[in-house]
């Protein structure tokens, strides 16, 4: 404390001799004659109002989010009113969809979506996971860049284009080589029995799962990058295997945040429409066999909107459109609060 | 301390490296082969549609509305033109509303609570099944008007907002605080600021982000079934039902004809390259001479 501050202080700026009044004529007064620079700075500044209307602008667009919301909200509720009157909540519960009696029952829907986007995922995470694992942490970097391309590439495909390839390569597939071998494997299931005509279920889950794995992937390729490198390196030093180390340090860190990466891919999979409505055969059915052509709330939607006749057929369509927005707000909302809760905890933790 | 390891034998201190080792190189294995699984269907929906869609493309394909049933040849100029009109709708709507709703999270709303709702429910939105924007579109504006171009290109820009808002938020973090503190310094007003400072050095990032939400909606069909609608004719009008790759490419997917599934290959051929394109050729454009965002 007693010893002089090492450091050199920089020199003042104001010279103090400068601090003493001046000598000669007084400096022109401000009042009088403001220089240029000060007026092009005063009328620079004098836009009070203007600030006022930029921030209210992007105020009001940020708000406009909040009220595409709601009015998607209300004109769903609005035009599933009929539907909602006439059926209340057994809509959700029957399953007769006979739109020539005016008798309307989601199930079959519900269990399409529910099954098809579960197979998908089924089928999907492991994968995901393992190219996120083998992208970080297996693969020599030169195949690094190719391979996130090439799933980045996947991403952007439309789901249309999806939809035309499964139709033309991959339900012939599915009809001729897949799925006999699965009849004979695991035909004693159950869910796997002819007749197997390519389109139905297992075909439109396979879509799903081709469709999710990018995000389920990339998403938790970001969770799995964000654990410190510490929780390796801890592991590596203990003689952990490579597997342990990603076991122990890295997916148990993770786990949160991958989950949330397989509800986002959830999410995707319950609202996706084009491709699956495409190869799942469209029919309203609630069986176990697996090639069998099933039907979801979207495809639904998509197959049946335009040539829906009457009032009670269109609302009942929009109920399930309702029915549709709800859930998929849900599921999102849950995975979006577990990635932020990760990532978060994640940032502050390195800061 | 040494007596608290329990006794092992060699053979058992082998036999668990052994079973640790062997685990790891399964796992391993496991994961090259995972990548190699998902990696065929990949490669084989890209070379499958570059293969398919080129040798079905003629110049007819880029000059021809759709031929009727039965007769051959025939285009989708009428498609193409469509969805660039319909692209141009919703992008003139969807990216000024977000680009604003981004620049309220970032300048305004940081760490607020009104800015966190605003940021969650964008998160939210995005993840709205696209059917489902299509029937709002249809119930807000098709019900009380009729299937028109307009319709389509909202239903579309309202899948943009929210994509926008974030990625523009998240550019505007990296430009440095010392940028906007100079600026308000010299006494330049904060809309200002915002407009020549921030804004300016977050542009090439903005504009990737923008691209990014032009080409995913570029793509999409289930908006667009009950609001643009298709059309088998030209049609420049915004308040008519208006053709779309996208709708063409499913329409002429799920009929019965070879000649049609041909069209739909190189429909989808185009409409991929098209998308690539646009976005490559904005983001060189954008690129040049502007200043690097970031630190």
């Amino acid at each position: 404390m007693t010893q002089p501050n090492p450091v050199t202080l920089p020199t003042p700026i104001v010279e103090p001799a400068g601090r003493t009044p001046p000598q000669g004529p007084p400096p022109p007064a401000e009042t009088a004659q403001p220089s240029e620079i000060r007026r092009f700075l005063r009328d620079r500044s004098s836009g009070r109002a203007a600030d006022g209307t930029f921030g209210g602008l992007m105020l009001i667009s940020a708000l406009s989010i909040f009220v595409i919301v709601a009015l998607i909200l209300w004109v769903l509720i609005h035009d599933s009113q009929l539907s909602i009157h006439a059926f209340g909540w057994k809509f959700f519960r029957t399953s007769n969809w006979d739109p020539v009696n005016g008798s309307f029952g989601a199930l079959p829907f519900i269990y399409g979506t529910v099954v098809s986007s579960f197979l998908a995922l089924l089928m999907a995470v492991p994968l995901s996971l393992a190219v996120a694992i083998f992208v970080l942490d297996i693969c020599p970097p030169a195949l690094r860049a190719p391979i996130s391309f090439l799933t980045e590439l996947l991403a952007a495909i439309p789901s249309v284009v999806y939809g035309l390839w499964a139709l033309v390569v991959l339900v012939p597939i599915m009809r001729d080589q897949v799925g006999p071998l699965l009849e004979k494997w695991f035909g004693w299931t159950g869910l796997f029995a002819e007749p197997n005509f390519g389109v139905g279920m297992l075909t439109a889950s396979v879509v799903l799962a081709i469709m999710i794995f990018p995000i389920i992937s990339s998403i938790s390729r970001d969770v799995m990058k964000a654990v410190p490198i510490h929780q390796r390196e801890a592991a590596l030093a203990l003689g952990a295997t490579r597997w342990e180390m990603l076991r122990i340090g890295v997916l148990r860190n993770a786990r949160i945040g991958i989950v949330g990466a397989v509800i986002l891919g959830l999410g995707r999979a319950l609202g996706e429409t084009i491709a699956v409505t495409m190869v799942i055969g469209n029919h309203p059915d609630i069986v176990k066999n697996l090639f069998n052509p099933a039907y979801t709330l979207a495809s639904v939607i998509a197959n049946e909107f335009t040539e829906a006749t009457g009032d009670l057929y269109v609302s009942a369509l929009i109920e399930i459109g309702l029915a549709l927005f709800l859930v998929t707000i849900v599921v999102n909302a849950i995975a979006r609060l577990l990635v932020w809760a990760v990532t978060r905890g994640n940032s502050a933790r390195t800061a | 301390m040494i007596s608290a390891l329990p006794e092992r034998s060699a053979h058992i201190e082998r036999a668990i490296r052994m079973r640790r080792s062997f685990t790891n190189h399964l796992v391993t294995g496991l994961a090259i082969l995972s990548t190699a699984v998902v990696l065929v269907p990949l490669v084989a929906i890209l070379g499958y549609l570059i293969y398919k869609g080129a040798s079905s493309l003629n110049l007819n394909f880029f000059t021809k509305v759709p031929a009727p049933v039965g007769e051959p040849g025939g285009g989708m100029a009428n498609s193409i033109v469509g969805s660039g009109i319909i692209l141009a709708v919703a992008s003139a709507i969807g990216i000024p509303l977000g680009i604003a709703g981004g620049v309220y999270l970032a300048e305004y709303g940081r760490g607020g609570l009104m800015g966190n709702a605003v940021r969650f429910t964008a998160d939210v939105l995005n993840g709205v099944p696209s059917i489902v924007m299509g029937i709002a579109a249809y119930g807000l504006i098709v019900v009380h008007y009729k299937f028109s171009a307009l319709a389509g290109g909202v239903a579309l820009a309202i899948m943009m907002v929210p994509t926008i808002t974030r990625t523009t938020e998240e550019m505007l973090a990296t430009v440095p605080h010392a940028l906007r503190e100079a600026a308000l310094g010299l006494g330049i007003p904060k809309w200002r600021t915002i407009m020549s400072v921030s804004l300016r050095t977050a542009t090439p990032g903005i504009i990737t982000g923008c691209m990014l939400a032009f080409a995913r909606v570029a793509g999409e069909t289930a908006p667009l079934l009950f609001t643009a609608f298709g059309n088998n004719f030209w049609n420049f009008k915004l308040t008519q039902p208006m053709a779309a790759l996208p709708l063409q490419i499913y329409v002429y997917a799920l009929s019965p004809y070879d000649e049609w599934h041909r069209l739909a290959w190189a429909g989808a051929l185009v409409l991929i390259v098209l998308i690539m394109l646009s976005v490559t050729l904005v983001r060189l454009y954008a690129n040049r001479g502007t200043i690097k965002g970031g630190h």
